[in-house]
């Protein structure tokens, strides 16, 4: 009985820490009202690097190329009113990283301090931090929406 | 081009040869070696903040239909484009986000439209592969076969075809929701910048009909994309394009991409989906060149899908412009 009493915790222990490790390792996203303003409106879905098509299709194949190995996303909303969507792509280096965040990039880009790199627009800030790739797009154009995308950004960036 | 006079004159002598199962066929019989595509435009659908004013949706339509058909009244004029009796699917592009989806206002107006010709509510399928596309592009998921259903192919009781459809190239599981729902598809793309293909717009938004897009991806989608345009259970019930060109992405597609979004502001129509392709490809292009951008041929994807859907072995089209009768509006 103590035998069986003994394995069990241990097999409790394990559990605990498995899964406590993983949720405090690998969840960047800020919970509602943690970054003023902000509230979480969506469950976190996670794609591993095999599936992400079916997040992305057609998209997907250049975070293949850069190695990309998860995603995770969820869905925000700003003061109850800008709609936005938080990616957080997990790559196999910063290298991987830093490819994605240069492409695409235009001259109205504003370099950001975020992580090791950030650029911001008016609906959307990208920024790498080691391996990691977050962005955030806005999906409508408000007066005050940038610096709201930079305060998420910041609260992202401090979980990772 | 045609005067108005010519044009409609042209149509109703077109109307007299439509055939029995779809009385489409009419914008080609306009003139038999030209493919008809109406690009219909309002400069003041959008907002200089780049809000969409839905009331104008409706317009917009009405104007294209009619300048298709030669019918000034949209329910004559839907009357020829949809036949009675029969399941009529509308594959939305959900895929992008609400800024870059198939916009509920004008997938509604079609509903309308389509209900004031004779089509009853159930016999309406609002339908994209993934349920989440959907709402997140702002539908309501809707299964009541007494009103307009609105539905994805993950969702229970639809899915893929266990038996794979095939030609040349590919080899596909279709969804249900066009195998077994729809009797007649009309195609109701975005048009966008494509990461792989190029440009994405009405050939392409069928790889919403199937179970692995991803698989098809490949040499900028090409043969791909034609060869799953021939696919019979798709082509015999793919007759119609509306494409909404109303916002659209220029760099970074299919996915959205604020920075590089722009509106066009325009509805594109037609028959032909490979000569809607072509004209959609030309206006991305444009506005590429127009933000100092390269051509898609040079950042190496080439619309090259749209040379093999026009040759003899798909023959789904044309991508000849000698042979697309542009109609700007």
């Amino acid at each position: 009985m103590k035998s069986m009493l003994a394995v069990a915790a241990i097999i409790l222990v394990v559990i605990t820490a498995t899964t406590g490790c993983k949720k405090a390792k690998f969840d960047p996203f800020p919970a509602s009202g943690a970054i003023a303003g902000w509230e979480k409106t969506s469950e976190t879905r996670v794609f591993a690097a095999k599936d992400l098509w079916q997040y992305i299709d057609g998209d997907a194949e250049q975070y293949l190329s850069a190695g990309v190995v998860s995603t995770s996303t969820s869905d925000y909303k700003y003061q109850g009113v800008l709609e936005a969507t938080v990616d957080v792509y997990t790559m196999k280096d910063a290298a991987g990283a830093s490819k994605i965040l240069e492409k695409g990039q235009t001259k109205e880009a504003q370099t950001v301090q975020l992580g090791d790199a950030g650029l911001a627009y008016a609906q959307s800030v990208t920024f790498r931090k080691g391996p990691t790739l977050v962005r955030i797009t806005a999906y409508e154009s408000a007066p005050n929406s940038q610096q709201a995308l930079l305060a998420l950004a910041h609260g992202v960036e401090a979980k990772l | 081009m045609k005067n108005r006079r010519d044009f409609l004159k042209t149509a109703a002598a077109g109307a007299v040869l439509l055939g029995s199962q779809s009385k489409l066929g009419l914008a080609a019989m306009l003139d038999p070696r030209k493919s008809k595509v109406v690009v219909a435009r309002d400069a003041a659908l959008h907002s200089a903040e780049g809000k969409l004013d839905e009331k104008r949706v409706a317009d917009l339509l009405d104007r294209a239909i009619a300048a298709y058909t030669g019918r000034d009244k949209p329910v004559e004029a839907w009357k020829r484009i949809v036949p009675v009796g029969k399941v009529i699917g509308l594959k939305v592009n959900g895929m992008g986000g609400k800024p870059i989806a198939t916009h509920l206002a004008l997938t509604l107006a079609i509903c309308e439209r389509l209900r004031q010709a004779g089509v009853k509510l159930g016999e309406i399928v609002v339908w994209e592969c993934r349920r989440g596309d959907l709402e997140r592009a702002g539908y309501t998921i809707s299964t009541d076969s007494n009103r307009i259903r609105v539905i994805g192919t993950d969702m229970e009781g639809f899915g893929h075809e266990e038996q794979p459809a095939a030609f040349g190239s590919v080899r596909v599981n279709l969804s249900k929701i066009l195998t077994r729902e729809c009797d007649f598809v009309i195609n109701l793309p975005v048009l966008k910048d494509h990461d792989r293909a190029g440009v994405t717009f009405s050939l392409k938004n069928f790889y919403g009909a199937i179970q692995r897009p991803d698989q098809l991806h490949a040499n900028a989608c090409d043969p791909a994309i034609a060869d799953l345009n021939c696919i019979p259970a798709l082509r015999d019930k793919f007759r119609f394009t509306i494409g909404d060109a109303m916002a659209s992405i220029y760099e970074g597609g299919p996915v959205f991409r604020p920075e590089h979004l722009w509106y066009p502001n325009a509805l594109i129509v037609g028959q032909d989906p490979v000569a809607i392709d072509y004209t959609g490809w030309k206006i991305v292009e444009r506005k590429r060149a127009e933000m100092g951008l390269p051509t898609l041929e040079s950042t190496g994807r080439p619309t090259t899908f749209l040379i093999t859907a026009a040759d003899a072995n798909h023959n789904l089209g044309t991508n000849d412009p000698d042979r697309i009768q542009l109609m700007e509006i």
